[in-house]
């Protein structure tokens, strides 16, 4: 068995520091298991969250060697052998413990998105028929297992702290599930524009790569969204002749 | 009071935040009722999330020829008619207005050519039952729910672990538990009470459950003086992953085989046509032709062995592999790639239809499912046995005390079907919730007993105290071992006795753990507190696995391979004595009214 190093943050709210661990690999591993086995040997306290352990639940995220990842998908065979390993918390969130961040505020956020509006059944039955294609569409965004990792990488949240003035990437996604639902009837294009603050992201992209679900969020989510406040609010043609939203 | 703690007062409140806890408070909440949700983890984090394959409801869209009647009978014989059958109906008759509600509520299912919600295969459903989102249909569901319940009034408390349920004579009036951040304990204060904690599967070495799944509710339930009922039934799924090392158990949906996925030994024999059940013959194809027609949707075709119930599924790759059939790695061969010789587009179909299955090897195991067969193997995924509930009200014996979904028990009988779980969930969750709500508004809140209280976190802060003491994981990984080699997929009673005595050492051993470190966000303590739950279903399971001499759905017994019609008419009830030890009563089934013997024997 081959022995690997590990450099865990470990603190508080009120700081702390990367502490070495070493334990030994086995094939296969993830982050996870090594973060498990180091709890079970030698830091019981050892703060860490996580669930399904499959990559479905969006509990494990972290930084590891600086990149926000899910601890559960990082398999240490991809990382560079032989050098230790990093894990840290994310840093667009305050601290709780070790590995743990408060990310209450993404659900205090998601709250005051408006919700889930359908139009009135189509059959009598209180049905509704809806096609194959209008699904897929907006299947992609439904799959975010909001692992906050889009929040943590967004330099809008992460260096410039704008978490009152901007929803985040994952939360623009939220939006943009419901304003493509195939059902969905409500306007969320002037809270868009106003108080989530869409106008913050300048599509640099980086919440697309460290998806783990590989959502399209700046080309699918993001940008047909910025079209839409766009069409809305400054078009003179568009303001001219009234159109309004959702045809 | 020497111990400081935060209340919180509710009309109702529910404890776990999966499917049936959010379909529970998003029902009481309605009535216009103070709701309380607790859960262990963040809100949406739940098992639920892990379900793949999709939620059973006789809507008829793909299949005119469904209905109620057939999804009860399916029901009853996949449970080998130890099912409360009063539960089986509701669940068959309310199912499809369950699942349309979700759609009202933003669900987006897949759909048929025409429209409506698709259905698929599943094992043991006569027609294609299973409206689903790729394999991904627990998530949509959880999340539904999630988003349409915080616009719901629900006061959810995230990260809070329930310890003991607080009584007033014979009813709950409260609960006691801790938060994870800060190690502060919590009283709750309700008129009401619903457990959706899930299920036990951490009792066990492989196993498709998280961390979470510690028997909390039934061992709180137990603990209150409720009765617990058919914990001898394990499901094992049969396709879990088994190599590399550490990913054992993590589940493979059963959808694979829905799709046209087939099992094969080493040497590609199709060992599933080996071995059919008698009961399940004339629905059971006995070529391969006719096996994949049916995964084509051929109405005059019947289902591959593949597609038997779990039990026997997984109890056929056991064999294989104990026979020295099995894969490089102790499980058997599943392959989807094969389809690719009938379909055009072959690859693309199965990225499409199990898109988390190809991201799950590839990342995992770095295999791709298009190209290769996957190794899959048995592994611990859910428990029939739980909190004995009334059928209606999902109330227990205690007054005051309801349990929906995995924690409780009667809807599957000996063998849950695959998709009756998340129809499970959102059936009994909503009639929880309902019959909760009434319960508070015709009751009035009790007292706390203080001292109860002030025992419990006497109790739960001595593994800090003690200046040596065991390491909590030691006895949790030492239970899990001995569980899965003498109470697992194979028992005979010498094995199990000696599970039990092991069971007993460990209860000895887990009251002199010690942790390190101090009450915030700790692991360590809270693994500690969980064991006690685990021990307590693990004594109640292989307990009734013992007493019940005769293998039956997910038991079975080495030393007693037949079924017993003796034991056909018993269910197995744990109850906490008054001397403290555990008494089990085998009562006999609840009487099956004439109307539901007639469509059992209508439908075969």
């Amino acid at each position: 068995m081959v022995k690997s190093v590990f450099k865990i943050w470990r603190g508080s709210k009120a700081g702390g520091a990367m502490k070495d661990y070493t334990t030994e690999i086995g094939e296969g591993m993830v982050v996870l298991d090594a973060v498990h086995q180091i709890q079970a040997e030698s830091a019981g306290d050892l703060g860490v969250r996580w669930n399904c352990k499959a990559g479905k639940c969006g509990s494990c995220s972290a930084e590891i060697n600086g990149v926000p990842r899910l601890m559960c998908m990082t398999r240490l065979s991809d990382l560079p052998a032989g050098e230790p390993v990093t894990i840290e918390p994310m840093k667009a969130f305050p601290s709780i413990k070790d590995l743990v961040t408060d990310v209450t505020w993404n659900y205090d956020v998601k709250k005051k998105i408006k919700k889930f509006k359908p139009r009135k059944p189509d059959n009598a039955d209180g049905t509704w028929r809806i096609v194959q294609e209008d699904v897929e569409r907006v299947q992609e965004f439904r799959k975010c297992i909001e692992c906050f990792l889009c929040q943590d990488v967004c330099h809008v949240l992460r260096e410039h702290h704008k978490h009152n003035e901007f929803v985040g990437p994952r939360f623009l996604t939220y939006t943009a599930a419901l304003e493509m639902h195939p059902l969905d009837v409500e306007d969320r294009l002037p809270d868009l524009k106003q108080k989530d603050g869409i106008g913050f992201c300048n599509i640099g992209k980086c919440c697309t790569k460290v998806c783990p679900e590989n959502i399209m969020i700046t080309d699918n989510a993001i940008i047909p969204l910025k079209e839409r406040v766009v069409d809305r609010f400054y078009d003179p043609i568009a303001k001219l002749f009234g159109f309004s939203k959702k045809s | 009071m020497s111990f400081e703690f935060k209340t919180h007062e509710h009309d109702v409140l529910v404890i776990g935040a999966g499917g049936a806890g959010l379909r529970a408070a998003i029902e009481a909440a309605g009535t216009g009722l103070k709701v309380g949700l607790v859960c262990k983890s963040l809100l949406g984090k739940a098992h639920t999330v892990m379900a793949e394959g999709g939620v059973a409801a006789a809507l008829a869209n793909v299949d005119d020829r469904d209905g109620w009647k057939v999804h009860f009978s399916d029901t009853m014989r996949g449970g080998q008619y130890l099912n409360n059958p009063r539960m089986a109906e509701l669940h068959a008759q309310e199912a499809p207005a369950r699942v349309r509600e979700l759609e009202a509520w933003g669900a987006l299912f897949d759909r048929t050519q025409d429209g409506k919600i698709l259905q698929r295969n599943f094992g043991g459903h006569r027609y294609p039952r299973l409206a689903h989102v790729g394999d991904r249909t627990g998530l949509e569901m959880i999340r539904t729910l999630q988003d349409h319940g915080i616009h719901q009034g629900i006061d959810v408390h995230m990260e809070v672990t329930v310890i003991e349920l607080l009584k007033d004579g014979d009813r709950v009036v409260g609960a006691f538990a801790y938060d994870r951040e800060l190690g502060r304990f919590r009283v709750f204060k309700a008129r009401a009470i619903v457990l959706a904690t899930g299920g036990i599967g951490r009792a066990f070495k492989i196993t498709s459950n998280s961390w979470e799944y510690t028997g909390d509710g039934q061992a709180l339930a137990y603990e209150a003086g409720a009765e617990l009922m058919d914990m001898e039934f394990v499901q094992f799924h049969p396709t879990g992953m088994v190599w590399p090392p550490s990913v054992r158990g993590i589940l493979v949906t059963e959808g694979v085989r829905g799709e046209g996925g087939v099992l094969k030994n080493k040497d590609g024999r199709r060992f599933m046509f080996d071995d059919i059940p008698d009961n399940y013959k004339e629905q059971t194809a006995d070529n391969e032709e006719e096996g994949w027609r049916y995964t084509q949707g051929d109405k005059n075709s019947r289902r591959p062995p593949e597609l038997l119930t779990r039990d026997h599924v997984a109890r056929c790759i056991n064999r294989e592999v104990k026979a020295g059939r099995g894969s490089p790695h102790g499980g058997v061969f599943l392959d989807i790639a094969w389809i690719k010789s009938r379909l055009p587009n072959g690859a693309e179909h199965i990225k499409k239809k199990l898109p988390s299955m190809y991201h799950q090897f590839k990342q995992l195991a770095g295999l791709d499912i298009t190209t290769e067969p996957m190794e899959v193997g048995p592994t611990t995924h859910y428990h029939m046995g739980g909190v004995r509930v009334d059928g209606d009200s999902q109330m227990s014996n205690v007054p005051g005390l309801f349990a929906a979904g995995e924690c409780a028990a009667g809807l599957h009988g000996a063998n849950r079907l695959g998709g009756n779980s998340l129809s499970d969930l959102i059936v009994f969750g909503k009639r929880a919730g309902e019959y909760a709500a009434k319960f508070a508004k015709e009751n009035r809140s009790g007292s706390i007993d203080e001292k109860a209280v002030e025992e419990t976190a006497k109790r739960v802060l001595q593994p800090f105290e003690r200046a040596s003491g065991e390491n909590p994981y030691t006895i949790q990984h030492e239970l899990q071992d001995s569980m899965q080699d003498l109470v697992g997929i194979v028992r005979t009673q010498s094995e199990m006795e000696r599970g039990l005595e092991k069971v007993h050492a460990l209860q000895k051993r887990a009251a002199n753990v010690k942790v390190e470190g101090n009450r915030e966000y700790n692991p360590g303590w809270h693994t500690a507190l969980d064991i006690k739950n685990l021990l307590i279903v693990s004594e109640a399971l292989t307990r009734c696995a013992m007493e019940r001499k005769e293998s039956r759905g997910a038991q079975f017994r080495d030393d007693f391979p037949e079924k017993s019609a003796e034991f056909g008419k018993v269910n197995h009830i744990i109850q906490k004595a008054k001397d403290g030890s555990m008494k089990l009563t085998a009562r006999p089934l609840p009487p099956l009214a004439g109307d539901l013997q007639a469509i059992i024997k209508e439908m075969g």
